[in-house]
């Protein structure tokens, strides 16, 4: 008996530590939107959240959630291109733009306006990405950056000829107070100082689009996929992983040494200075600073799945009862404690539990 | 302090004129004045008219109907507001880009704060923290911080935004725009009421006007929930021609609110009798009448409110096009003076002042029985030149086949509508023609889009009685001073150009594009393709006709006569026709074969850049 006693106590000493060793990282209850419940399609590219409007981006039409319901705008409505990549909201009008397959669209208060190559001074209809800046919408597209200066209707474009984009494949576009950072896809970083209007460009010292040589000395790769300026910390997303930047030092994320559940990043999106959800082909993943916490369907079976990769590479996995409505992550957005998933299987929801 | 500060204007007989507007050709001391929006004060004994020709608000005693004082403004003021607390007027100057504001008790300007281009409409919060500005050129609403004077932000409206009126318990405020919304060619053209909540300072709803154009001024009931806005919808894809058989404009009001399903249109015109461009609306404080001035047609019509909603409510179909709608709720007409625009009803609602800008009066309407009781002038220039008759032609519709519209139908506030118009008898459909700008027209002729008019008295007189009046129209001393007028209409300023007249990097670059005579390959342009040969001196028009490839199969003739170019940017969509939606699309969409200048070998940015430069002419 007293032997059994003494057992169980170690048992429990066990138990307690190993839960203490872990992670204290968010969870969610994942609810997931597809066409079964009013979506237009199931590819999300992008989502926005403006209070308690959610803005999904598809393949199929913009589809806004609203009072439970969706509302979709489709080019029947005015909408420049069916396939919606990317939104940004302009916080001060409450006007949400639309980066799509044909041009650039503005939604105010149901009106959609849209601005194209033919009728704009827009670079070029493939839009990537869009961000809002004051009285300037900057866009990435595949001709390089436009800036839209909404007071007088004026249009700058930015490319090989006055940058230095050797690539005008432009990919996603941020802006902070004093910077604008474009993802060239295939040609690193561009920034854009406001102060100054002067461009720099960022890129991968090794130079080798297969594999890394020189880790942390600078951008992961040259096939960014998007950026996010935080706290005047810089992230990027590549292909072959991903990058921080502070403005002197470059840390690098890879799966082999970090919680990424993949190299291929569709995007990142940073918290603050040194928090940040990274959009993977295998998963949605948290980053805290120094730990990691990954969100998916099962890649084999498709169960809910939720681990957590501490400091020192130790694993838990986590007993979940939904996930995300599928492992390919486009993008996240936030809402209070709660976050929101495009995916390229349906829009998902996850309610914060602790 | 307001009576003291007014007893001193009087007795040192003050009056202050601003200086005179950029081309205005009376600028001796005695000027037209041209009142075209009042406000009241809060205690109903000062009239604020302001006055667009001569650049000034001026003060008038409503019981004497004496100007007690005069206040001069930025140039071509357009809206005035009264604040809440009744002690600061807010004035917009349409030509400077920018609003004043006047101390009521000190009759002075105390600010000038910047706005968006050309503002016309202004509005206050109900706390006297936020100023609202309505901007014609560029299309929004300033949103402007009284506390520092700066702009907080812009919020997207629709074309031509003008005028503002807010709800009564103030959190809801009514934007209307002058022009359409540039849509796809020969299409009936669509408007919007703006709908912007103060609370949250952003647009939260644009109620959507069908076939309509320029819309004007709102007005609300004292509960706010009926909201009525006076409006236009021409028949511009029909020949104007047929204007004997049918209509050119219905001179309309667009109604929302509660008992009524959705955005109503309903006539103020009657059969063989036309109440021609509704411009202001007033509403009494008890909600029975609706008054509504029409600036082409010397009346001011009288709605009964319970009536108009009891016909909206009880009849199916779509009333506005219907000429037996009005005797249904319309009470009765009163002749006023000429071009009446801005209408303020005292705060018992028993006068009613109508601004008669033609007239440079006003006339005091007592609401109990709907008669003119007085009329106040205003002073100005007493005596009639030849311009000003012309002016006073030009914004009257009585020449026209049973009074239906005025020039300034068509030409705005002396602009343009944004339309295009099927005008001759020659089939539907067939040479369509966009409305041009006419500003500074001397040098410019010939005339018409095909330069069928040699000259403005064969455009404003036997083409305009052939093709649009369908009348006998003006006799050649009226036509001389109609012609006086348009031809000394000045240009408005140009936004695009930098203070000191330089260009900015884009600017160059895109008039070495504009002048260049070899394409990018090094290939020599031939000179007749080159941008400055067609669109060569002062006015960028070598006055010839051209084909530019820009003919349609519905066009008489390929050729076209070369439009000039200062201001061509306010002036979308483009092409004779109107088939350009922007300047852009004059060349990625119209000019597959470098008709229309060579601009294929163009990357955009370098089309941007001509289309920069093109903007600062």
């Amino acid at each position: 008996m007293k032997t059994r006693l003494l057992s169980g106590l170690l048992m429990l000493m066990v138990c307690v530590s190993a839960v203490a060793a872990t992670p204290d990282m968010p969870r969610y209850r994942w609810e997931n939107f597809t066409t079964a419940n009013g979506l237009p399609d199931n590819h999300v590219f992008n989502v926005l959240v403006d209070g308690n409007r959610i803005w999904a981006a598809t393949e199929n039409g913009l589809a806004l959630y609203e009072d439970g319901k969706w509302k979709v705008f489709t080019p029947a409505d005015g909408l420049a291109h069916r396939a919606v990549l990317s939104l940004a909201v302009d916080k001060r009008t409450g006007d949400v733009w639309a980066a799509t397959m044909g041009g650039l669209s503005r939604i105010s208060a149901g009106r959609i306006d849209t601005f194209n190559q033919l009728n704009s001074g827009l670079s070029n209809d493939v839009v990537y990405g869009v961000a809002v800046q004051g009285d300037f919408i900057w866009t990435a597209t595949a001709a390089g950056a436009s800036r839209y200066n909404t007071r007088t209707g004026q249009w700058s474009l930015f490319n090989e000829r006055n940058t230095p984009m050797y690539e005008i494949w432009t990919y996603a576009v941020t802006v902070g107070s004093d910077k604008i950072y474009y993802a060239v896809w295939g040609g690193g970083v561009l920034e854009y100082d406001l102060k100054t209007e002067r461009w720099k460009d960022y890129n991968d010292p090794d130079g080798e689009t297969e594999i890394v040589l020189f880790k942390d000395q600078g951008l992961i790769h040259e096939i960014t996929t998007s950026v996010s300026y935080v706290d005047k910390i810089l992230w990027v997303a590549t292909y072959f992983g991903d990058s921080r930047y502070d403005g002197r030092n470059w840390h690098n994320f890879l799966t082999k040494d970090s919680g990424l559940p993949s190299n291929f990043t569709n995007q990142v999106k940073a918290i603050d200075a040194n928090r940040a959800w990274f959009s993977t082909d295998k998963g949605l993943a948290y980053y805290d600073g120094t730990n990691w916490a990954v969100y998916r369907p099962n890649l084999k079976t498709g169960a809910p799945e939720m681990y957590v990769r501490d400091v020192d590479g130790n694993i838990t996995n986590i007993t979940v009862d939904t996930a995300p409505a599928h492992n390919y992550i486009l993008g996240v957005d936030f809402q209070g404690d709660d976050i929101w998933v495009a995916t390229a299987k349906g829009l998902s929801h996850g309610i914060r539990q602790k | 302090m307001v009576v003291g500060c007014m007893a001193m204007a009087l007795a040192i007989g003050l009056l202050v004129f601003a200086k005179s507007a950029k081309a205005k050709p009376d600028s001796d001391e005695a000027r037209y004045l041209s009142p075209r929006e009042m406000v009241l004060s809060l205690d109903g004994r000062w009239l604020y008219v302001m006055c667009e020709s001569s650049d000034e608000v001026r003060v008038v005693a409503t019981q004497h109907g004496n100007v007690v004082k005069t206040v001069a403004v930025g140039h071509e003021p357009r809206g005035i507001v009264l604040s809440s607390d009744g002690t600061h007027l807010y004035v917009a100057n349409s030509w400077d880009d920018t609003v004043s504001e006047i101390d009521t008790a000190k009759l002075k300007v105390t600010r000038t704060l910047p706005t968006g281009f050309e503002p016309n409409g202004v509005a206050v919060d109900r706390e006297g923290k936020t100023l609202y500005v309505a901007n014609r050129l560029s299309n929004d609403i300033s949103v402007v911080n009284l506390a520092d004077g700066q702009e907080i932000k812009r919020l997207a409206a629709g074309r031509g935004a003008s005028y503002l009126t807010p709800s009564p318990d103030g959190k809801l405020l009514y934007a209307t725009h002058v022009y359409p919304k540039i849509g796809k060619h020969r299409t009936a053209p669509e408007s919007e009421v703006t709908v912007i909540d103060t609370q949250k300072q952003v647009v939260v709803d644009r109620k959507q006007l069908h076939n309509v154009a320029g819309v004007f001024h709102t007005a609300t009931s004292s509960d706010g929930k009926l909201v009525v806005s006076a409006q236009l919808r021409p028949k511009n894809l029909v020949p104007l021609a047929h204007v004997e058989h049918g209509w050119a404009f219905g001179d309309s009001l667009a109604i929302f609110g509660d008992g009524v399903n959705g955005v109503v249109q309903i006539p103020l015109d009657e059969l063989e009798r036309y109440v021609a461009m509704p411009y202001a609306v007033a509403i009494t404080p008890d909600n029975k009448k609706l008054y509504v001035s029409s600036s082409g047609s010397e009346v001011v019509t009288v709605v009964d409110i319970q009536k108009m909603i009891g016909y909206v409510q009880t009849t199916k179909g779509p009333i506005a096009n219907d000429l037996s709608a009005s005797a249904n709720y319309v009470l009765t007409r009163i002749p006023v003076g000429r071009n009446p625009k801005g209408l303020v009803l005292s705060r018992d609602g028993t006068k009613l002042f109508v601004a008669n800008r033609m007239d440079d009066s006003i006339s005091v309407i007592d609401t109990s029985n709907d008669v003119v009781v007085s009329t106040m002038g205003l002073g100005g220039k007493p005596d009639m030149t030849s311009l000003r008759r012309g002016e006073q032609l030009f914004y009257s519709s009585r020449f026209a086949f049973q009074g239906q519209f005025s020039c300034a139908n068509c030409h705005i506030d002396s602009t343009f509508d944004g339309l295009q118009w099927d005008l001759e008898p020659d089939g539907f459909g067939v040479d369509i023609v966009d409305n041009r700008s006419i500003e500074d027209l001397g040098g410019t002729e010939p005339f018409k889009w095909n330069g069928g008019n040699p000259n403005m008295a064969t455009e404003c007189g036997p083409r305009t009685e052939k093709f649009f009046y369908r009348s006998q129209s003006y006799n050649s001393a009226e036509l001389a001073d109609l012609v006086t007028y348009v031809m000394a209409l000045p240009y408005r300023p140009n936004r695009y150009r930098l203070p000191g007249g330089e260009l900015t990097m884009s600017q160059e670059r895109g008039k070495a594009i504009f002048e260049r005579t070899a394409n990018k390959r090094g290939q020599p342009i031939p000179e007749t393709n080159q941008c400055g040969y067609c669109h060569s001196g002062a006015k960028y028009t070598n006055t010839k006709q051209t084909d530019v490839g820009s003919g349609k199969p519905t066009d008489r003739s390929p050729l076209v006569d070369v439009p000039q170019l200062p201001n061509v940017a306010y002036s979308a969509p483009y092409l004779h026709d109107g088939s350009a939606k922007s300047m852009e699309e004059i060349w990625t969409v119209f000019n597959p074969h470098d008709t229309h200048g060579v601009t294929n070998d163009l990357q955009k940015d370098e089309l941007n850049d001509l289309i920069e430069y093109l903007r600062t002419l």
